[in-house]
């Protein structure tokens, strides 16, 4: 089914032309695969193309960029990339003047650019980036592996965070409260696994809590039929309240006792984990890190290929329409948030059971509004909003990598970027997306 | 093979706090009949099917199927029971494709709760091969026309097994060439055996196609009617009183021309042409009506002259100055009053105050603004006079627009534009959802801005209404002018138009076993030569009933030659 | 309106013909979505639909109008019932309003007592003596309630009348820049805006305040009211790019607000990492100290903390108010909010609408950020806005986006803020407790029903005999 994607329609295939009338009412939501290739993206794209030329080529350091693949314990030895960074910068962004010359070129004909063409844009010009933060640093050399795992690493709690999001909105409930579910998971997690010495019991807390948290957003925003960005405004400062209340009075008093979780365990497979930059990645984590891999796939499977999946999405496009099919609207949401809210409570978990074993005040540091944003930015779609908190958990990464080799650019901009980033993404600058229909609306019969 | 179903619903009363919808309301719905449920926008008949489907819970009364009394707790109870419903609004969801519509709710699915599109697919192209519905089981819904998402609903309860099948105003959005169409189904599906239940308040298809007519006045059944009863007596047992709207229209007196439109396109944002090369003008004094299925381009081209859409190229003059490339505002302070078709999204603020929204568009002009300083006693002052001469019903001008009834929201958006001097006054469906005595008194206000001497544009997807009030009426199919023909023009050849035929072509269509329509220059049409159909229409005693037997025929040939046309894809 | 009934899931406007437009599907009022059914339904609770629609709307792509319907209209002379005011206060709203607090404090005050150590002590004797852990419970919640009050109005072992309300004159300083906050937060509400962002248009105006205030050396008066320039260009133009950015692409304002929050604060900090904002020999990320012509004079003198602003702070009530209520630009502000279709039909520029709502926003919350850098801090930090952006929204929710309730819920709220602190020093509860209640007082106000079913109060006047369920069905019927 090529509908599983809330993105534009399938390059390549023929706009239908519209036969008859074919709007009932002009209120009908015009056909989106009727959307017009626009300037946008080829400008987008130029400017950027542009940009990359001065800044990472024709202004770019002269140094070596030294890029470590393997590590010491690795299955097989790779020797380290030496990248010339003045010239790299230049054939790359020679490249990407290519590509955003192709997309205008495509305009021209009226054929809207292939999905692939800013995919492999964005990973070139991240490239380049790359090359060019490193080879002007002072010591122009960083381990790619370790970047790329500390990236993974960093990104586990966004992935979980974006997945809660994508759970309730395509069900038709705006989720703002992730901060709060990661904040809840966070918590719980620290205080149940120091309780009963158990970190995995710790994680099962997590999710409780979680979906109790957004049990609260689901009760207030479908029973009351309270608007959705409010309540999820409202309950996060009351999580962060809550936490940071219990924080101070409980754990502080005695911490051995109340806030000293341990650690879940780093599993790793053998032999494979030694595989060089995979290995760590997909071979070398603590529990939640595997979870996050399985949950974003049971997740995208879920919604499009299953029953449950349908009925989901038909509620958050057109809850009227699941109504009259006999599926049971806010029944449907309901459970969607709370089981949205469980998987942002094991992602919470991370903070305290993985990251560092113990819990402090606003631990989740607003990646829970950075989920929110790799959702948009990945449309809505598990799999889209992997990457983008994969994207996110790299700029994370690479902020504090910058600081310790010493580049030009101040750590404070990196750290911006993923703000930024969403901001041209929700601005339609990359594409725009299309969110579920019935996002935000809540249902009330009759 | 077919199970029949009888469907009985006994003293169904349905109420909304102190109103009520539905009271005491008995129908049988014989097994194989087509059932129709007539009465006025408003009279109930929807709320009934949504009792009926489950949708609402009645407050009395029960429903009998196959004489046992049932308690449907939601339509998954009555579609259970062999009940489907085609809702007025289809109830399909854009971003899906056709099978995930029909199989939505009662899918099929293989281990493990993964989704078998395949059975669905298999479904639908049985039955679409039964009617002869030319279906694409992977088509996504966004991509097809109106008419095919109609039979997409029908396919979704026939895939469910549906018995009875209830019709929802379904011919509100389509041509008369696709409700011909779809007539046929109906017709087919009975002889299926699948009863339907037709609502609508379109006498001409009640007519057509029913077995037994029930008509719903008020909420309650007035009577039932034989399909042979004539259309006056149809139409006076749905409103309730003799009818006799004959609108008292003088001839007009168009004097000189004022407003022009010349070569005028609307591209969408897809890039399509939804208003091609339009050209037109309106004397002062005159009614020009644009007739056209919804959809059509006729939204577009008002609210080019409006100024909202972006990208239009041609020309608009207003005595002689070009309105195109202005703000809205601008365009209405040149002296445009403008009604848009949908008032409660376009019209007005519904949470603001009656008194707020008779200044929607002039909350900023004096006497009620100084500068950027408003006047609130001017505002009331305003209101007092509107409400007055405009009879909208409200005990206070400080209510909220909200709580008014339809027809006096559109009362109230009619008494805001014609209340200051106008140069031009465009209406959109200026009568929509509205009760036959604001009907009655809307029309009148507008022939008699007519009278007053401004060029007046009216658009309407009701034949009817487009009929009554036209000096001249403009036919549009996708976004095209297929012609402009004079007052009188018959509701055959009009409907044509509708479909794309040139008025030529039209008339020689229709003309197969009826009388040359009335000759162009006719400027309006006298009583005798205008179609019945609807309590819209004049009514004028006695030739009425005759006229109405003379004019049934009329749209038969019509459907034949249409349906010989798509016999290929039946068989 | 009976053949309004559409599935509201469709109606939505195209995107890029009307770039501003936000969905008409939040504007179906009441009797839009009334069934086949040609007249006025009665709502059975005016009261409660009003709310429930005021706080439901965030219809189409999330678009709020957080007002309650009522307010959304501007005031007309002779249009209220001379009573109605009163009808108000002691049947509908009011109630609510003061029973939510209550409740939000109770259960505060129960968050309280359960981490009490004398009552976690009585607990283990329960049984034995539970009149201990009643009292215990009584004590913790009261005491730590107590020194609320102490810390945020009257103090009775203060030294002198002018002591006992220095902590009055607290609250109403750190109520400043919660109230002009939350005005820019409800005026946007007004307009269907969600204005998430003052918190980084505090920090914007922060910023430009501080830099006029410590980088220029300017005579008296000018000085300062260069800084009050600067802030309140500052936050305009900072809300005013977000409201550019809808108008002109459709993004939604949530998510760039929320966005331009945490650019604006890595922007603060790397500005106070730069030489241009640290104070010279100092590690610290923290600017020079504004020169004395740059800050705000003390309203009661140096005893108190009290300064202009809190008199700037009235001053913009005074002004949101009459802008709302009795100017052009608030009427094209609410049209805009209540209905942005209707609106562009009648003329209405809706981008333009749009990005002056945010720049005037935005200029509010600057107000705030310089009643933080030129009033009570009189430094730059990166904690410059400290939560006042994200209690600001609570503030507007609980003034309910009214010009004067915001300034009522911004004076409650500094009263929370204030007191919390004299709170965690007499009794060592955490501050943090006020972010529950405030929460709390959020939450429990936007669902009516669910406080008068916890105080078992049903204001349902039972209705013609109809019985429970078609009772049940006109409710929604009405609220639909």
């Amino acid at each position: 089914m090529s509908t599983t994607a809330a993105t534009s329609p399938v390059p390549g295939k023929p706009l239908k032309p519209q036969q008859g009338p074919t709007h009932p009412d002009r209120n009908h939501k015009p056909a989106v695969s009727a959307k017009p290739v626009t300037w946008k993206l080829p400008v987008t794209l130029l400017v950027l193309a542009v940009v990359a030329f001065i800044v990472f080529g024709l202004l770019g350091p002269h140094g070596t960029a030294k890029f470590g693949i393997s590590s010491g314990g690795d299955f097989f030895q790779l020797p380290a990339i030496e990248v010339p960074a003045y010239l790299a910068g230049i054939v790359l962004s020679v490249i990407m003047l290519g590509l955003a010359g192709y997309a205008m070129f495509l305009k021209t004909k009226n054929v809207r650019p292939p999905r692939w063409l800013p995919v492999i844009f964005t990973v070139l010009f991240v490239v380049s980036f790359l090359i060019w933060v490193v080879g002007g640093a002072r010591t122009p050399s960083i381990s790619l592996a370790g970047l790329i795992a500390g990236s993974v690493t960093l990104a586990v709690p966004i992935v979980f965070g974006s997945l809660s999001g994508v759970l309730c909105e395509r069900a038709g409930v705006v989720n703002i409260a992730i901060e709060g579910q990661l904040l809840g998971g966070a918590f719980t997690a620290a205080i149940v696994a120091s309780l009963t010495d158990n970190p995995y019991l710790g994680l099962l807390a997590a999710a409780v809590a979680g979906a109790l948290v957004s049990m609260v957003l689901a009760v207030f925003s479908i029973k009351y039929v309270v608007n959705q960005i409010i309540v999820g405004v409202v309950l996060n400062v009351l999580i962060s309240g809550l936490t940071g209340f219990l924080f101070s009075t409980v754990m502080q008093a005695n911490k051995e006792m109340f806030n000293s979780p341990g650690r879940l365990p780093i599993i790793e497979i053998p032999v494979l984990s030694s595989i060089p930059v995979l290995g760590p990645i997909l071979f070398k984590q603590s529990v939640v890190g595997y979870l996050m891999y399985v949950a974003v796939i049971v997740v995208w499977i879920g919604l499009f290929k299953t029953k449950w999946g349908l009925r989901v999405r038909a509620v958050g496009e057109h809850p009227q329409a699941a109504d009259t099919l006999g599926i049971k609207v806010n029944a449907t949401r309901f459970w969607n948030v709370t089981l949205g809210g469980a998987v942002a409570g094991i992602g919470g978990s991370f903070f305290t059971l993985v990251a560092i074993d113990s819990f402090t005040k606003e631990i989740s540091g607003g990646r829970g509004f950075i989920a929110l944003a790799a959702m948009i930015l990945g449309r809505w779609n598990p799999i889209g909003a992997f990457f983008a908190a994969l994207l996110f958990g790299f700029a994370d990464n690479l902020q504090s990598i910058v600081t310790i080799i010493g580049t030009p650019v101040p750590s404070q901009f990196m750290a911006m970027l993923p703000y930024l980033v969403t901001v041209f993404a929700v601005a339609g600058l990359v594409g725009r997306s299309r969110p579920p229909a019935a996002d935000g609306i809540p249902y009330v019969k009759g | 093979m077919v199970r029949v179903l009888k469907l009985e619903l006994k003293g169904i009363t349905k109420r909304f706090g102190s109103l009520v919808a539905n009271d005491h309301i008995d129908v049988v719905v014989e097994p194989g009949q087509i059932h129709c449920l007539l009465g006025e926008n408003g009279a109930g008949k929807s709320t009934l099917m949504n009792v009926l489907y489950g949708l609402y819970e009645p407050t009395e009364g029960q429903i009998l199927v196959d004489d046992k009394p049932v308690t449907f707790r939601g339509p998954g109870d009555a579609m259970a029971a062999g009940i489907g419903m085609v809702h007025q609004h289809f109830m399909l969801i854009p971003v899906f494709t056709v099978a995930e519509n029909v199989a939505l709710g009662a899918e099929t699915t293989k281990a493990g709760g993964f989704l078998n599109l395949d059975d669905t697919r298999r479904k639908i192209q049985e039955i679409s091969d039964r009617y002869g519905f030319d279906v694409d089981p992977d088509a996504l819904i966004e991509d097809l026309p109106v008419g095919v998402q109609q039979r997409v609903e029908i396919i979704k309860a026939l895939v469910r097994d549906a018995k009875v099948l209830i019709l929802d105003e379904p011919t509100a959005v389509l041509t008369p060439q696709d409700t011909d169409e779809l007539l046929d189904i109906m017709r087919q599906l009975k002889s299926h055996g699948t009863s339907i239940v037709f609502i609508s308040h379109k006498l001409r298809e009640v007519k057509a196609v029913s077995d037994t007519i029930t008509v719903i006045r008020r909420g309650k059944v007035v009577g039932t009617a034989d399909p042979g009863a004539s259309t006056t007596e149809l139409a006076s047992m749905m409103v309730g009183r003799a009818v006799n709207l004959t609108l008292d229209k003088a001839p007009a007196t168009p004097q000189e021309t004022t407003f022009e439109v010349k070569g005028l396109t609307v591209i969408a944002p897809s890039g399509q042409h939804v208003v091609d090369g339009i050209s037109f003008d309106i004397a002062r004094g005159e009614i020009l009506a644009i007739a056209g299925v919804q959809g059509n381009g006729q939204t577009e081209l008002t609210e080019a002259i409006l100024g909202l859409q972006d990208r239009v190229h041609g020309s608009i003059l207003l005595d002689g100055e070009e309105l195109l490339g202005r703000s809205v505002k601008e365009v209405l302070n040149a002296g445009v009053g403008f009604v848009p078709e949908d008032r409660s999204v376009d019209g007005l603020i519904g949470t603001f105050s009656i008194a707020e929204n008779l200044i929607l568009d002039r909350y900023d002009q004096a006497p009620f603004a100084k500068g950027i300083s408003m006047s609130p006693a001017k505002v009331l002052e305003n209101a007092k006079t509107r409400i007055d001469e405009f009879d909208v019903r409200t005990p206070s001008g400080s209510l909220a627009a909200g709580t008014l009834s339809g027809g006096n929201q559109q009362k109230l958006v009619m008494a805001r534009e014609l209340s200051r001097p106008l140069r031009l006054f465009i209406a959109s469906q200026p009568t929509r959802g509205v009760d036959v005595g604001s009907i009655e008194f809307l029309h009148k206000r507008i022939v008699a801005e007519r009278d007053h001497g401004t060029p007046v544009m009216i658009v309407s997807t009701e034949l009817d209404e487009v009929i009554d009030l036209a000096d001249r009426i403009a036919v549009l199919y996708k976004g095209k002018l297929v012609g402009i023909v004079p007052a009188g023009t018959g509701r055959g050849v009009l409907g044509l138009m509708m479909a794309g035929l040139s008025p030529e072509d039209a008339h020689g269509d229709a003309a197969g076993s009826h009388p040359a329509p009335p000759t162009a220059g006719t400027t309006a049409g006298s009583p005798a030569e205008t179609p019945a159909g609807s309590p819209a229409e004049p009514q004028s005693g006695s030739p009425a009933a005759p006229q109405a037997t003379k004019q049934a025929p009329a749209a038969q040939p019509v459907q034949e030659s249409r349906s010989g046309a798509v016999g290929d894809d039946h068989e | 309106m009976s053949e309004n009934n559409e599935p509201r899931g469709t109606a939505e406007p195209d995107p890029d013909r009307i770039p501003a437009a936000q969905s008409p599907k939040s504007l179906a009022t009441d009797a839009d979505r009334v069934p086949d059914v040609d007249a006025e339904i009665e709502t059975p609770d005016a009261e409660d639909t009003a709310f429930v629609t005021a706080l439901d709307t965030a219809g189409g792509a999330m678009q709020p109008s957080a007002v309650p319907v009522s307010a959304q209209s501007g005031t007309l002379p002779g249009a209220e019932e001379p009573d109605s005011v009163l009808r108000k206060i002691f049947t509908g709203n009011g109630v609510v309003t003061i029973l939510a607090v209550l409740l939000a404090l109770i259960l505060g005050g129960l968050l309280i007592a359960s981490t009490d150590k004398v009552v976690a002590a009585t607990s283990t004797y329960f049984f034995a003596r539970p009149a201990d852990f009643l009292s215990a419970v009584w004590s913790a919640a009261t005491g730590s309630y107590v020194a609320l009050f102490q810390g945020s109005v009257f103090n009775p072992r203060g030294s002198g009348v002018g002591g006992q309300f220095a902590p009055l004159m607290e609250t109403l300083t750190i109520a400043t820049p919660l109230i002009t906050a939350g005005l820019g937060v409800a005026l946007a509400f007004r307009a269907g805006l969600f204005n998430i962002g003052a918190q980084g248009q505090i920090i914007m105006a922060g910023i430009l305040a501080s830099w006029v205030g410590f980088a220029l050396h300017l005579p008296v008066g000018l000085h300062l009211l260069l800084v009050l320039l600067a802030g309140v260009i500052g936050g305009a133009v900072w809300g005013g790019l977000v409201g550019v950015l809808k108008a002109r692409t459709g993004a939604h304002e949530v998510i760039l607000t929320i966005m331009f929050n945490y650019i604006a604060l890595y922007f603060v900090r790397y500005l106070l990492d730069s030489e241009a904002f640290q104070r010279p020999g100092e590690t610290t990320p923290i600017s020079p100290i504004l020169d004395p012509t740059a800050v705000y004079p003390q309203i009661f003198g140096s005893q108190y903390r009290l300064h202009i602003g809190f008199l700037l702070a009235i001053a913009a009530t005074v002004f949101v108010s009459w802008l709302l209520n009795r100017s052009t630009i608030g009427f094209e502000f609410r049209a805009v909010g209540a209905n942005p279709k209707a609106a562009l039909t009648a003329g209405i520029n809706v981008p333009r609408a749009t990005i002056l709502v945010m720049a005037i926003a935005g200029g509010l919350a600057g107000l705030a950020g310089v009643a933080q850098v030129a009033g009570t801090e009189k430094v730059l930090t990166d904690g410059v806005a400290a939560t006042y952006g994200f209690d600001a929204i609570t503030v507007a929710l609980l003034g309910r986006s009214t010009p004067w309730g915001t300034f009522a819920a911004g004076v409650l709220f500094g009263a929370f803020r204030a007191g919390a602190v004299q709170m965690q020093i007499q009794t060592g509860t955490p501050i943090d407790i006020v972010l529950v209640v405030q929460s709390l007082i959020v939450l429990f106000i936007a669902a009516p029903p669910l406080v008068r079913a916890i105080f078992g109060l049903n204001p349902r006047k039972k209705k013609a005999a109809t019985g429970g369920k078609s009772q049940k069905a006109a409710t929604t019927g009405g609220a639909a």
